[in-house]
């Protein structure tokens, strides 16, 4: 229950300071298309830290921690020509990018790339974020997640930790937590559902 | 499976958790356009950034900007002159702190030097005028009819001792020193103490109480700096008392 203790310290968190310099993306995005040096200077300074305490919360090791982050913005200079400025939302693939490595380096050290491993590469194509709301991390919106986070139930907030940052799929899930298979997918399920109701009601509030 | 199911497993599909067999299913039906099933990805995504961010604040080391810059070719300088240049200052203030303080610290000792000779000057001084003002001192002079030789007085009380007043009395020379002796009638000279002339006048008292009446003569002789039992010839002041 790591993140369930880590919570009430780490709500307060910089994404919310991050989400109100994210108006600006388009021209970021441009820019770096453009591979202007000074752009990925920018991005740095918008994402860097939020981008290193996620990976850092996921692979618990400094060193580590400093490999994937650059990893992560050299991956977003060099695919960026295919994000879509206009309607994508720069931050979240940020932190997809940035999740997804640290989640790659951790079934790598944990022997976890068998075949049902999913490719995480496909899951973080610019094109996917295309259908994304530009505002995904605003900070009304992150506000609002977070209190509906606080008011899951202990197991539901398990398996959203081992599904965000270990990378377990729900199989994985149940075994680690000796429950059925069933069991794990309705806590998920559950959890999601309430995550995903607060977040619709934000859009329409 | 309906779009609603499908749309529930969309975090997990974005985030690679979900099993084979159904990321498979949900690409399939992504793959056929579905529009509803697009925007509900987009959203799941958003969800996911956002739970993504309820991450503790970790501050990363500022190398790691430059590593990343400079892996795109861009030349970081950071912050690493300004605080060579902050130490080298830094460094400067320090060696010019420690020498003002130095030079602070020995012109107090000066100072205080000054202080203390002052305060030893205007004691003997005070010293002095008490021998002079009391009617219980008694005077003798030397050296007077000579041109040359020093010439003074000395005053004796029974109480505070012997003050010798001299003038025209040189220095004693390297490694010398003048030496006052109290000869008794018949007596045997009694060392009185050491003194220095400044080239032209000394002043010098001998405190304690003493017979004024059993003191034949007050001398002066030069003798090496530690001083002497005896006098060594030749006098160089010889006061008869009570002449």
């Amino acid at each position: 229950m790591i993140l369930f203790k880590l919570l009430p310290a780490a709500l307060a968190f910089g994404i919310l300071q991050v989400a109100l310099r994210l108006a600006n993306d388009t021209d970021l995005v441009r820019r770096l298309k453009a591979h202007e040096p000074k752009a990925m200077n920018d991005l740095y300074d918008r994402f860097g830290r939020l981008a290193y305490s996620l990976i850092y919360r996921i692979v618990r090791n400094a060193s580590t921690a400093e490999d994937l982050v650059q990893e992560t913005f050299l991956r977003i200079w060099n695919r960026v020509q295919s994000f879509d400025a206009e309607r994508g939302a720069l931050g979240a693939w940020v932190l997809t990018v940035a999740r997804n490595r640290a989640i790659d380096h951790l079934r790598s050290v944990d022997g976890r790339m068998e075949a049902s491993a999913i490719d995480l590469d496909q899951l973080e194509r610019p094109g996917l974020f295309a259908k994304l709301d530009s505002a995904a991390l605003a900070i009304d919106r992150v506000r609002r997640l977070k209190s509906a986070f606080e008011k899951l139930t202990p197991t539901q907030r398990q398996v959203i930790e081992l599904a965000y940052y270990e990378g377990m799929s729900q199989t994985e899930m149940a075994e680690r937590l000796k429950q059925p298979l069933g069991t794990v997918k309705t806590w998920t399920r559950g959890a999601l559902k309430i995550l995903r109701d607060e977040l619709a009601e934000a859009a329409t509030a | 499976m309906t779009c609603q199911e499908l749309q529930e497993m969309f975090e997990l599909y974005a985030l690679g958790a979900l099993e084979s067999e159904e990321k498979v299913e949900v690409d399939a039906h992504l793959a056929r356009g579905c529009v509803n099933c697009q925007q509900a990805l987009g959203d799941a995504l958003a969800l996911n950034a956002g739970i993504l961010s309820f991450v503790p604040e970790v501050r990363p080391p500022g190398r790691l900007k430059r590593r990343l810059l400079s892996s795109v070719g861009v030349h970081y300088p950071g912050w690493g002159w300004v605080w060579a240049l902050s130490a080298a200052c830094l460094l400067l203030i320090a060696l010019w702190l420690g020498v003002q303080e130095r030079q602070r610290t020995t012109e107090l000792a000066e100072a205080r030097r000054e202080l203390l000779g002052v305060n030893g000057e205007r004691d003997r001084l005070t010293q002095a005028l008490q021998f002079l003002s009391d009617p219980q001192t008694q005077p003798a002079s030397f050296g007077r009819g000579q041109t040359a030789p020093p010439r003074g007085y000395v005053f004796l009380h029974p109480q505070m001792g012997v003050l010798l007043i001299a003038s025209n009395l040189p220095a004693a020379g390297q490694g010398k020193t003048y030496e006052m002796w109290v000869i008794p009638k018949g007596g045997a000279p009694r060392p009185a103490g050491l003194f220095q002339s400044d080239g032209m006048r000394a002043l010098h008292i001998l405190s304690g109480p003493l017979d004024v009446s059993t003191i034949g003569t007050v001398a002066v002789t030069i003798e090496p700096a530690a001083g002497s039992a005896a006098p060594t010839m030749p006098i160089v002041i010889a006061a008869p008392i009570g002449t």
